[in-house]
């Protein structure tokens, strides 16, 4: 695992520039002998949607945990609008959070479970504040229910709402929408992102959903084993990961092995059990030595023995058809290369290209600046199989 | 179907036969008795017999002579009930969220004392509050007793036994309540700016009060009607109801005073059990 990857995109510890969103500074939580989280730097832009992103006990939850004030931290700080809130307690922090189960008050009905975190603080005018908040959330109809009554996704907006009628400077979202059905979650992921850019305060959500993070996040921080491993825009993650983790746990992608032939300027060539291909220079996370060569499997493209491709890079001969499933917008193969590993290839369905069948002999390419290259040393199938828990 | 339902009912009513033989034979009949035995003319006695008179004066007679004792029940059960919620309460508390792996084990601890016979366990309590005894003597020593002042036998003694012997009862369904709460939901309410002790009146007290409900009654409707503590540990001066009662029945033999105090006193708690659940909202609570 890397700790390279974390320190370029957040900025190292001397960084005391007041973003006025959340700072993180080498925070770590030890519960006895068991790091959860690991001198872990961020930083979260106020404002912005940025999710916390990683398997299952990667110590997201437990970072939620300790900025809202419900962990204390082994060592580190959390900043908060340039204010330090390390040990202030939870009852005093500008943050709010939308807990996993929810964690509705079952004895009070949905209009006070709202209305609790204004009665607390006695502001004025809580009864309007508390039916434009249900407005926002569109359970007006609703007011004089219990949670009990209420559908999983109803139950999810009072949530929302009963934390954002604070407004606080930040909002927590501990996997807000793991508990609802596929259908409403999509559903969900729009209002979220909806309400997000209506009130503008800076969303935390933790998720071990990829697609989730993906869908919502200006920004995602993926994190595995305590660290942060890569932090970016969606796209430029899924694009240009930085690690076998990150690579694996976002989507999905082809790791080949190879060797390092040659440095140039804009390339860096590789030379892949004998089969030459070039990777940009902005895309090769590893110097010299051995690497591994990631290609999305969307990105590659796949042909008859000696079919001209389209793409200017090596064309990979020697490949044999093993797995078809057509899933209907595409069609995803599996081709064994002469070096005995399988790859994936999606292909879509656009009608102009056969579909191959299993047995097939074929070639493989695909266009250099859509290829990575990440350190040997990790492992390749780190992050694999972890999103769908 | 409608073959099925109705076997199926039936086979409801035949479970429940062996319960209403044994409260028939064992709760109304005798309650029956006790009533009757309450109207019974004053002027019998065991050798020449009773005659059902409606004799209802044995009620207000009973009334004029004893009320004293009945009005010492309800205070002193009244504070031991008390005292049993906070001890319990913090107790079952603890129990619940703090006790970590050791819960089972504290809740055999809470459950322990009913290994040995609570006669015994009354009996210990004379030995604890002795006037040569080690409380009495830390606290002659520390001055808050006088030289010659003793706790024995003063109702002090009489309420400290009842809250020592009821504590269990309140104990049990207060941590099943307490336990059933959710701990994210405190966690929440700290989120939301409730100071811990706001969160608790909010939050913890709320959910809890199924708990709280059961807990009293079950310690309070016991404790009012009690002897033995006060027959070990108190003195003519802290005689609570059920002393006079065993005593009108056993050494006076004035069985019509006797049976009209119990059925006052029966009818006295549930009164009081049906005003305090209906203002403590019981219907209201999940």
């Amino acid at each position: 695992m890397s700790h390279l990857a974390e320190t370029e995109t957040a900025s190292p510890s001397d960084g005391e520039t007041p973003t006025g969103g959340l700072e993180l500074r080498e925070l770590t939580k030890e519960f006895g002998a068991f790091t959860a989280v690991d001198r872990l730097d961020l930083d979260v832009p106020s404002g912005s949607f940025f999710a916390l992103l990683g398997p299952s006990g990667c110590g997201k939850t437990t970072t939620l945990r300790m900025v809202a004030g419900l962990e204390t931290p082994t060592s580190g700080t959390i900043r908060l609008g340039g204010k330090d809130i390390t040990y202030e307690k939870p009852y005093r922090r500008p943050v709010n959070t939308v807990f996993q189960n929810y964690a509705l008050f079952p004895h009070l009905d949905i209009f006070e479970n709202v209305a609790f975190g204004p009665r607390r603080r006695r502001a004025d005018g809580v009864d309007a504040e508390v039916h434009r908040m249900l407005e926002l959330v569109e359970l007006t109809s609703q007011t004089r229910k219990r949670p009990a009554q209420l559908s999983g996704g109803q139950q999810q907006r009072v949530a929302l709402a009963r934390a954002l009628i604070n407004k606080p400077e930040l909002l927590l979202l501990d996997e807000p929408l793991g508990a609802l059905d596929l259908k409403l979650r999509r559903q969900m992921q729009i209002e979220l992102k909806r309400i997000q850019t209506e009130v503008g305060i800076t969303f935390i959500h933790v998720t071990h959903d990829q697609e989730e993070a993906m869908t919502m996040a200006d920004t995602i921080a993926v994190m595995n084993a305590g660290v942060i491993e890569q932090m970016g825009a969606p796209d430029e993650l899924y694009e240009n990961p930085r690690t076998t983790f990150v690579a694996n746990f976002l989507g999905q992608s082809n790791l080949i092995e190879g060797t390092i032939a040659s440095q140039g300027a804009e390339m860096t060539t590789v030379d892949m059990h004998g089969i030459t291909v070039s990777v940009l220079r902005g895309r090769a996370h590893t110097e010299s030595g051995q690497g591994w060569v990631g290609i999305r499997p969307e990105k590659v493209l796949i042909g008859d023995v000696g079919e001209a491709l389209d793409a200017p890079g090596n064309t990979i001969p020697g490949g044999v058809v093993t797995d078809v499933s057509f899933v209907g917008v595409s069609t995803q193969y599996l081709v064994k290369m002469p070096w005995g590993q399988e790859l994936q290839v999606f292909e879509q369905n656009t009608g102009r290209r056969r579909l191959f069948r299993v047995g097939d002999q074929v070639e493989l390419s695909w266009r250099p600046e859509y290829a990575f290259l990440l350190d040997h040393e990790q492992d390749a199938s780190a992050g694999a199989q972890l999103d769908d828990e | 179907m409608s073959e099925t339902v109705r076997r199926r009912g039936l086979t409801g009513y035949i479970l429940l036969i062996p319960a209403i033989i044994w409260l028939a034979l064992f709760f109304l009949v005798p309650f029956y008795s006790l009533i009757a035995t309450s109207l019974f003319n004053k002027g019998g006695s065991d050798f020449r017999g009773y005659t059902m008179v409606y004799e209802w004066s044995n009620y207000t007679d009973a009334l004029k002579n004893y009320w004293p004792q009945l009005v010492r029940s309800l205070v002193y059960g009244g504070i031991a009930t008390l005292l049993c919620l906070i001890i319990g309460y913090v107790l079952a508390y603890a129990i619940a969220f703090k006790a970590g792996p050791f819960k089972n084990l504290m809740l055999v601890l809470v459950i322990a004392p009913f290994f040995t016979s609570f006669l015994v366990r009354t009996l210990s309590w004379k030995l604890i509050l002795a006037d040569d005894g080690w409380v009495v003597n830390s606290l002659q020593f520390v001055h808050i007793l006088g030289p010659n002042g003793h706790l024995l036998y003063t109702p002090f003694a009489v309420v400290m036994g009842l809250t020592y012997n009821f504590l269990p009862f309140m104990v049990l369904p207060l941590f099943a309540s307490i336990d059933k709460i959710d701990y994210r939901l405190i966690e929440a309410a700290n989120d939301l700016y409730a100071n811990p002790i706001i969160g608790f009146w909010k939050v913890t007290w709320p959910l809890s009060l199924p708990g709280v409900i059961s807990g009293t009654l079950l310690t309070f409707i016991p404790a009012v009607g009690d002897y033995i503590n006060d027959q070990l540990l108190g003195s003519t001066r802290t005689r609570m109801i059920g002393n006079t009662i065993q005593s009108l029945f056993t050494q006076a033999n004035d069985y019509p005073a006797a049976a009209a105090l119990s059925v006052m006193l029966m009818v006295l708690i549930v009164a009081m059990v049906l005003v305090y659940v209906k203002r403590a909202g019981t219907e209201d609570l999940l």
